[in-house]
């Protein structure tokens, strides 16, 4: 799926932090460090993945990016320009959206499927009368596979499946070139799943969108993307391309990700050799000194609790925090 | 004589809306220190199953029908004394989450505690023993530290290791898992599923994992039941289930899943929405979504067949199939005067590709069994003759 013509950034994230303050204590506040100083590009029409345990920041990452938390320090820069002052998010926010986990939480109940779909459309202005804004919805319909009669049907009135279709139309409605799509197929039964992921290939196609992709099933995440990035207590552990962080997993965490993901065949499963980790994620509230996985990593060192390893290109597009990734994988 | 025989169970809820007949029909058999798993959709009738098994169903659940024997005894009927026992003694539950089955107001060790005296003959010295050395088996460190703390002090890996210990503790002759990692991340599952392989193998015990991650299934079980709309499609060892798929549902999920194969090309998704058992069809519950469904499949719910000794399913394909194959046979059912061979009568397939299915395998509309089975193409030679 990686063509040549991904070579420019549509985003470059430049040392991206988000620090939450948590109380933990009277007139005490410690940062939670959801994001901690993050590096990574997403290319014109491409699928990044982005995968790691719960609580590890993908959702943060996704949010500040789009500027929805205002970032504690870093840059954002989109199409070539750095986002600094109101005026450009303002711009940003016409190009760029999010589809939400919850298909359910995440509409109205209350508003038919034309006001869910319409509303962005109403607050952008996006049509000149009536007429115009009927037929865009009916366009944005079409697009993700719901048909006309369903206009005028109350949201909880459909199934997971489609409500996340609504989602999807209501997202596309600002045209946006953009989008951060949060476990967009979590929710689903695995029967349904499989419609809107293709779904998602096919808009993709038709509009030219450019995605970051959130998931937890790194089998669906291999399926659609290019690129994935693999996060750790908010730090990027790893980024290569679908097949090479697959096939040629370098950060030790990886490796244990991959490793434990349960294959749909009963053949390769029972041969499959696990790399088991000990031991629990650490809370951010008190990460590690050094490398973060150093407290469940088997190849640790001393060296590994000074000092932070950096996020280097170890081979051609493959980029590794780790102190110890060539020993490890030669 | 298998440990667990469950026949033709019927479970309905008796709720204002009207009649919701979550299982309609399951079969299974599991044997002493295998592992069976039971996958489906949301909303398919796993956990009922597994309530039904160990009687604990919400008010307006009932068991209507059906058989389940452990080691011989029936438990349909058998009171709630017997359950008892059956509960603390012979199979133990673990849930979905968490949270929701341990006691948030109580410390660990109480809760484990509590298991291990109701169920067992223990001591209060030998019981805390018993605690500390079952929280050791499922590697908690510090189990001393551990027993006087609180379930939200622990992370959901911990908590559910936790419901693993406490499930066993009472040494179960069946563990019911259900759903045991869907809440987890898949280092921590798979941390879990490789403890419940250990365990097993040790302890000898037999494991019912309900889930609906294939994947899980495949690494785990001995044996498969897929369910759909509260009965089973398919029931068969593991590589009977994934190589062999005789269940148009089965064979549907198993083309919609994305695997290493699948990179940079389309998924197969199965088309329409899930069931409302509210409104079961009348034939086949599948026969809405399936792109193969013939005639017969939306007037008459398929019967059980035996596919080989280690397989059965319940498709009307399988019949075209087997009348397909036995020449002779079918030529015996096409020579009946079945009123409409001529005339293929077949649901309208759903896509282009599916009518290559159906096209070989439409069926007559006769309505008694001896001859509901779906004509093949030697039924034109028949007509023709
Ligand atoms: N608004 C907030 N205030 C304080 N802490 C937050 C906030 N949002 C997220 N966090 C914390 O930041 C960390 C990263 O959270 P985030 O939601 O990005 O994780 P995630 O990788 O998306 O996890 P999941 O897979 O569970 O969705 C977590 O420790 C979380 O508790
Ligand atoms: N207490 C209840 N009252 C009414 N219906 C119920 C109840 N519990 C389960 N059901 C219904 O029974 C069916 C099967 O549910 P369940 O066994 O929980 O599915 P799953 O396969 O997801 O475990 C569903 O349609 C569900 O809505
Ligand atoms: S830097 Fe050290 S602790 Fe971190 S992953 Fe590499 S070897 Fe392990
Ligand atoms: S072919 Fe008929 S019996 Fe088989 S799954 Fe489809 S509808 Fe059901
Ligand atoms: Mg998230
Ligand atoms: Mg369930």
């Amino acid at each position: 799926m990686t063509s040549d013509n991904n070579a420019t950034p549509l985003i470059e994230v430049r040392n991206l932090k988000e620090y939450f303050p948590i109380n933990t204590g009277w007139f005490r506040t410690t940062p939670l460090k959801a994001v901690d100083d993050v590096s990574f590009d997403i290319m014109k029409g491409e699928t990044l993945g982005l995968v790691g345990e719960s609580g590890c920041g993908k959702t943060t990452v996704g949010r500040t990016i789009l500027f929805l938390y205002e970032p504690t320090s870093g840059e954002v820069i989109y199409d070539g320009k750095p986002i600094k002052t109101k005026e450009d998010i303002k711009q940003y926010r016409t190009k760029s959206t999010m589809v939400f986990q919850d298909p359910y939480s995440s509409l109205n109940p209350r508003m038919t499927v034309s006001d869910i779909i319409g509303e962005p459309l109403d607050v952008h202005k996006m049509y000149a009368n009536a007429a115009e804004r009927e037929e865009r919805i009916l366009e944005l319909m079409d697009h993700v596979g719901l048909n006309s009669e369903h206009a005028s049907r109350y949201a909880h009135e459909f199934s997971g499946g489609q409500r996340q279709r609504i989602g999807i139309a209501r997202s596309l409605a600002i045209n946006p070139e953009f989008i951060v799509c949060d476990e967009p197929v979590s929710a689903l039964d695995v029967s349904i799943q499989a419609q809107v992921i293709n779904m998602f290939d096919e808009l993709q196609d038709k509009l030219g969108l450019t995605y970051l992709f959130i998931a937890h099933d790194l089998l669906v995440v291999r399926h659609i993307s290019d690129r994935i990035a693999v996060m750790y207590l908010g730090k990027m552990v790893e980024l290569a391309d679908a097949d090479e962080i697959y096939e040629h997993p370098l950060h030790p965490y990886t490796k244990s990700l991959i490793s434990a993901v349960p294959i749909p065949d009963p053949k390769i499963a029972r041969s499959n050799q696990r790399i088991p980790l000990v031991g629990d994620i650490p809370s951010p509230l008190n990460a590690p000194s050094g490398c973060p996985f150093r407290t469940r990593c088997q190849y640790a060192t001393d060296a590994c609790a000074e000092s932070m390893p950096t996020f280097e290109e170890i081979s051609s597009g493959h980029f590794v925090a780790c102190h110890r990734v060539n020993e490890i994988n030669d | 004589m298998a440990l667990l025989e469950v026949k033709d169970l019927h479970t309905s809820f008796f709720t204002d809306a009207g009649e919701v007949k979550a299982v309609n029909g399951v079969s299974f058999n599991l044997d002493r220190g295998k592992v069976l798993g039971i996958v489906g959709e949301s909303g398919s009738g796993k956990s009922v199953t597994a309530y039904s098994i160990m009687q604990i169903l919400a008010p307006a659940g009932k068991i209507v029908s059906g058989s389940i024997k452990l080691d011989g005894q029936e438990l349909v009927g058998a009171g709630e004394r017997v359950m008892r026992d059956v509960r603390g003694n012979k199979i133990s539950i673990i849930f979905q989450d968490p949270m929701t089955s341990l006691n948030p107001t109580y410390t660990i060790g109480r809760q484990l505690m509590e298991a291990i005296l109701l169920h067992t003959n223990r001591n209060r010295q030998e019981a805390w023993d018993r605690a500390i050395e079952m929280l050791r088996l499922v590697n908690i460190n510090e189990p001393e530290k551990r027993m006087k703390q609180y379930p939200h002090e622990h992370s959901g890996g911990m908590r559910q290791r936790i419901m693993i210990a406490m499930a066993l503790a009472c040494e179960p002759d069946i563990l019911i898992a259900d759903e045991p990692t869907t809440a987890l991340d898949v280092t921590i599952q798979a941390q879990i599923l490789e403890l419940m392989q250990k365990l097993q193998k040790e302890m000898g015990m037999a494991i019912i994992m309900i889930t609906h991650d294939l994947g899980v299934v495949a690494q785990m079980c001995d044996e498969i039941v897929v369910m759909y709309a509260g009965s089973y499609c398919e029931r068969g060892t593991a590589d009977e289930i994934f190589y062999n798929p005789r269940h148009e549902y089965t064979k549907g999920l198993l083309r919609s899943i994305p695997t290493v194969s699948t990179m940079g090309q389309k998924l197969q998704p199965i088309t329409g929405t899930p069931i409302d058992l509210l409104n079961l069809p009348e034939g086949c519950p599948f026969a809405p979504r399936c792109d193969a469904a013939m005639k017969i499949c939306i007037k008459k719910a398929p019967e059980s067949m035996d596919i080989n000794e280690n397989h059965k399913a319940s498709c009307w394909m399988n019949v075209a199939d087997q009348a397909k194959q036995g020449g002779a046979q079918s030529a015996s059912v096409a020579a009946q005067p079945s009123s409409d061979s001529s005339q293929p009568d077949v649901v309208q397939p759903a896509s282009a590709s599916s009518a290559v299915q159906t096209a070989d395998s439409q069926t007559s509309d006769s309505s008694d069994t001896s001859d509901a089975f779906p004509q093949t193409d030697s039924t034109d030679k028949g007509g023709a003759q």
